[in-house]
């Protein structure tokens, strides 16, 4: 069996102007599959792909936001969120869909997976990665 | 002699909404869509170059596009008006000229 690696996809770009976070969001499932360490990290435009409240009817594409939701199941559980690209962006927490998983190892208690992390901790975190995917 | 400006990028990635605002004439109608519709937002660190072009009234978001993200009406900054797409069109209609800044 070969070591697990930490795998970190860095998304920076607003959801639906282009294809990359509905792309990032299918490689991070498809990734699921393969029992490694992931994490997702949000920063730059890419803290807009996790807002509330997105209604897709208007312009004819799919509403792919319900899926971050659905990341828990598939053992997606470190979710970082820049606190500065927020800020930038007149944003705050509340503003994001409140990502969950449950914890197998404190008897499925439900928690948080988005962790709020300043530019500096989020910096040493991708120092920490072994391979980063970029969207 | 009047021109519509679209604008159809983020204003945080790219600077075709500073550079849009900064060679606005008289009789001016500017076009938030797409993922510019983040330039409509209030309290961000753009929106103060927004503001100014916004009292004129001649400012203009795509509500469709704005929804889409799940932007909040009411942080739109104060001056811009949300169209549909047949207002798009009506304003294309009634200005001499588009100039889509990409």
């Amino acid at each position: 069996m070969s070591e697990i690696k930490k795998f970190m996809y860095v998304n920076r770009k607003a959801p639906y102007g282009t294809v990359y976070a509905l792309e990032s969001l299918e490689v991070v499932l498809i990734g699921a599959a393969f029992d490694q360490n992931v994490s997702l990290a949000f920063l730059d435009d890419g803290v807009f792909q996790l807002l509330k409240g997105q209604d897709t009817k208007g312009i004819g594409m799919k509403n792919f936001s319900p899926t971050y939701s659905a990341l828990g199941d598939y053992d997606v559980t470190q979710i970082y969120v820049e606190r500065e690209s927020l800020e930038e962006r007149g944003l705050t927490l509340d503003d994001l869909l409140p990502l969950k998983y449950e914890d197998e190892d404190d008897d499925w208690a439900e928690k948080d997976s988005i962790r709020l992390v300043n530019r500096e901790e989020l910096a040493g975190l991708m120092e920490d990665q072994d391979v980063m995917l970029n969207f | 002699m009047a021109t519509l400006h679209t604008v159809n990028k983020s204003p945080f990635e790219k600077n075709s909404l500073a550079s849009c605002l900064s060679h606005l004439q008289s009789g001016y109608a500017v076009l938030l869509f797409e993922d510019g519709v983040y330039g409509a937002l209030r309290g961000t660190t753009i929106a103060s170059q927004v503001e100014g072009a916004a009292r004129s009234g001649r400012v203009y978001v795509l509500g469709e596009d704005f929804k889409a993200r799940g932007l909040d009406e009411g942080k739109i900054i104060e001056g811009i008006n949300v169209v549909d797409y047949a207002g798009f069109v009506d304003l294309a209609a009634e200005c001499d000229r588009v100039q889509s800044w990409l």
